[in-house]
């Protein structure tokens, strides 16, 4: 008896000592990010101080540094509002979008379907010159607006990608019956079809707050100023100064800056593990 | 009942009534609802896909009219050795992160898919690297490879593995890239593990069982089961990650801004340096229209291989 249990027991241990260098892979930039966050600046630039841990005692000067010294609360101001406006426009327009690929016959669906996939591949660092021009032209060069503007192109071939899967698991007797019964088309979707499909637009709002958060480089395109940026942006770009880094800031801001990521990350696994394999498979 | 309610709506005054009787049709409700997302991506993909051809075909220069000149940015662009640099660049960078990122993405599937304590918590761990802002991660890495401050050379330095003072990893011309590789492989690699994963939960149990039956090892499993079954998913997480790999930005720029000499320039990178920072928009445009024959590439594999898979 014992022997049989103990052997999976020791392969049990055996793969979770095979996926520790996995782990220490993917978790230790995050470690050695925030223990340089809190060092002070002397065993930061101490060379024979042991880097991977704070023996100095911690300190919070560089996070009061960054958000006192610099705008660093006016990027994420930018930030959130270019990431929220951006997210709703495109999980609106996606939703509907991806309503009619999934269930509608008309003139023209599958090709549309197949233009949505095919913007859906195209990369951003394909496209950025031009839209610059197309920026400026709309008179937007140097501000936000310009993101929340062109997020859209990225946002909405990725959402309504994911929702069409979602609508086609929706059966569609559900919806028929409801317009026999005297429901029109519209508020069968509203109704009947959307309170079904929840969790795929739960998906696609934290897929699109996301992407939209970490994009760069069309930010770093688009705008500049100040008072502009985003929290992307301005870490990277503001917190050097010439050939010095100021390092301890700059881990500071790349912990900040990725706090609301990891909030939604904590409460979300699950759409984020679901949808990961839904945007790629489906 | 769509007769009889059309009736009604011949009333005159109810315009209102007309038009949800037109929504109902899908007629006119699939083109409405795809209207907004069409409008989207015409001006602000499709044209600026029209203007990047023109731009590539013209002598335009900021702040200057431009004209004209066929082909030459593109035949001129051979005879830039930064350019070329970056040509090889891209496949070795796409080449190398994308090996790496399938191996380490299989054998990183098939452990999670194990009996494991806190699951959920593996999982949650693998795939951070994944949802954090690239532009702020590969900050915290190019600190660890800081030419003074290396984590990575104090380590090996004390190990024993590293004479002092170790590489200079962001200066010098394979390390440049070897580290441009790693930020791209953890960044990537739990997309490739997470999705893997996903495909390795849909082979039914019964086939190892009847392959353990028949007397086949772990290894004999491994090759005629589940590989051919994850083919398909193989097949897309490998196209996706290469147009993705292909087009990088946000690590090389972070990282070594396409240095040292254009030993990491990628074609994003590089596009934006001489499109921008020394305003040659033509030749910008061209440079970056060079990703083009990938995205094609990888477009038609897709819909070919999905089409094929719907059949």
């Amino acid at each position: 008896m014992a022997t049989v249990r103990r052997r999976p027991v020791a392969r049990r241990l055996l793969m979770h000592l095979l996926l520790l260098p996995f782990l220490v892979f993917a978790l230790f930039p995050f470690y050695h990010m925030t223990i340089t966050s809190l060092k002070s600046d002397q065993e930061l630039y101490d060379r024979y101080a042991v880097p991977l841990l704070i023996r100095q005692g911690a300190t919070l000067e560089h996070y009061s540094k960054l958000l006192w010294d610099t705008a660093f609360l006016t990027w994420t101001k930018n930030s959130l509002v270019v990431t929220l406006l951006a997210t709703t426009v495109s999980v609106a327009v996606g939703t509907v979008a991806a309503y009619a690929l999934a269930r509608l016959k008309f003139f023209g669906v599958s090709t549309f379907g197949t233009g949505i996939f095919v913007t859906y591949l195209v990369p951003t660092s394909l496209l950025f010159l031009p839209l610059a021009q197309v920026v400026n032209w709309l008179g937007l060069a140097d501000s936000k607006w310009a993101l929340i503007v062109t997020y859209p192109t990225f946002l909405i071939p990725f959402c309504t990608w994911l929702l069409m899967g979602y609508f086609r698991t929706v059966p569609k007797e559900v919806e028929e019956c409801a317009m026999v019964d005297g429901a029109t088309r519209i508020q069968a979707l509203m109704r009947i079809v959307l309170p079904m499909a929840i969790p795929g637009v739960v998906c696609a709002l934290l897929f699109a707050f996301t992407l939209s958060w970490n994009e760069f480089i069309y930010a770093l395109t688009f705008t500049s100023s100040s008072d502009q940026i985003t929290a992307s942006v301005g870490v990277t770009s503001e917190l050097v100064r010439g050939d010095i880094f100021y390092w301890g800031p700059l881990m500071a801001g790349a912990v900040l800056g990725s706090v609301p990521i990891v909030i939604l990350y904590v409460f979300f696994l699950d759409y984020y593990v679901s949808g990961l394999t839904a945007g790629a498979v489906k | 009942m769509a007769i009889g309610s059309a009736r009604v709506g011949a009333v005159p005054a109810s315009v209102g009534i007309r038009l949800r009787e037109m929504l109902d049709r899908e007629r006119f409700l699939g083109p409405a609802f795809i209207t907004p997302a069409l409008v989207f991506l015409c001006v602000l993909v499709a044209y600026p896909f029209v203007m990047a051809l023109y731009l590539s075909l013209s002598n335009a220069f900021v702040g200057r009219p431009s004209q004209l000149i066929g082909l030459q940015n593109f035949v001129k662009l051979w005879s830039n050795e930064a350019f070329r640099q970056t040509f090889q660049n891209a496949f070795v960078f796409t080449g190398i992160s994308v090996a790496f990122k399938l191996i380490l993405g299989i054998s990183l599937a098939l452990l999670l898919n194990q009996q494991l304590w806190f699951k959920r918590m593996m999982r949650g761990a693998v795939l951070l690297p994944w949802v954090i802002p690239t532009a702020l991660s590969t900050l915290g890495w190019s600190w660890m490879f800081d030419s003074l401050y290396s984590v990575f050379n104090w380590t090996g330095i004390h190990v024993g593995l590293l004479d002092p003072p170790g590489p200079n990893w962001l200066g010098q011309k394979y390390y440049a890239m070897a580290a441009v590789i790693t930020v791209n492989v953890w960044r990537g690699l739990p997309f490739f593990a997470i999705t893997i994963l996903a495909g390795l939960v849909s082979i039914p149990k019964e086939l190892y069982e009847a392959g353990e039956a028949d007397g086949a090892g772990p290894l004999a499993r491994f090759w005629y089961i589940t590989l051919p079954l994850l083919k398909p998913v193989l097949a897309i997480v490998i196209l996706f990650s290469t147009i993705f790999t292909f087009s990088d930005f946000n690590i090389v720029y972070v990282l070594t801004h396409g240095g040292p000499i254009n030993s990491t320039h990628l074609f994003a990178t590089l596009s934006r340096q001489i499109g921008l920072e020394s305003g040659q928009l033509g030749q910008g445009a061209a440079i970056s229209l060079y990703l083009f024959p990938v995205l094609v590439f990888v477009v038609w594999a897709q819909l070919r291989f999905v089409r094929r898979q719907a059949h």
